[in-house]
């Protein structure tokens, strides 16, 4: 099983559960991203640095590696164009135990959040478009799993 | 004379107008900061991508550094707007 995937199609959430369980350590945990239709939003645009993405995100899995006990690790981040109610990202995390399971469930979101390069642009109904800005909690939640 | 690709995304790259051009290497001691700030005085939209620093991020060679780091020998640098994936 790969453990990194930036693509632009969709995925199958369940059946990469299904994936993780088979690691057998008993203990799955999992984030799916979702795009929220807030604000009557047409549709989410995710740009992305295709040469140093996916590369980017195999350090940030590495980095969950070396701090927690784990058995798998899938992470899936789309690009594109995406409509709301569809997914964007999908962690997942397999371990024996279930607080590293959720701790490096949690590390990986916040992680990907501010340390890999994607950027969203929101459509509106009125051919009106803007950049999502980066929340200051963002950067903070991810300086706080600093060791 | 060796080269310096100069990638552009998001915003700034809408604002510039264009994802990419290829630049001298600067010379030794230059940082990313310096070659924003030189690319800044340059017409067209340069100055509104790439005139208030503290709005912008890079990369060289594909890895995240501060805007105070040498440009030194990298083949790739990339500006854009702090990420916001996830």
């Amino acid at each position: 099983m790969s453990r990194v995937s930036i693509q632009e199609e969709g995925f199958d959430a369940g059946a990469e559960l299904a994936l993780l369980e088979a690691a057998g350590g008993g203990a799955v945990a999992s984030f799916t991203g979702v795009v929220r239709g807030e604000n009557d939003l047409v549709a989410l645009e995710l740009h992305h640095y295709p040469a140093m993405t996916a590369a980017q995100v195999e350090r940030i899995v590495d980095e969950a590696m070396d701090r927690w006990p784990l058995l798998g690790v899938r992470v899936i981040h789309r690009f594109g164009r995406l409509k709301p109610g569809e997914h964007i990202v999908f962690v997942g995390t397999a371990s024996r135990h279930r607080s590293a399971a959720l701790e490096s469930c949690a590390f990986l979101i916040d992680w990907l959040k501010s340390e890999a390069p994607f950027w969203k642009k929101e459509y509106f109904p009125d051919g009106g478009a803007n950049w999502v800005e980066a929340r200051v909690e963002d950067e903070a939640k991810a300086r706080g799993w600093t060791r | 004379m060796a080269k310096l690709d100069i990638l552009y995304f998001a915003w700034v790259r809408e604002i510039i107008g264009c994802d990419s051009e290829q630049v001298d290497q600067p010379p030794a001691g230059v940082t990313v900061a310096d070659l924003i700030e030189q690319l800044a005085a340059r017409d067209g939209g340069y100055g509104q991508a790439l005139g208030d620093q503290l709005r912008l991020r890079a990369a060289l060679d594909q890895r995240f550094v501060p805007l105070d780091s040498l440009v030194g020998e990298a083949l790739e640098l990339a500006i854009f707007p702090p990420v916001t994936g996830g």
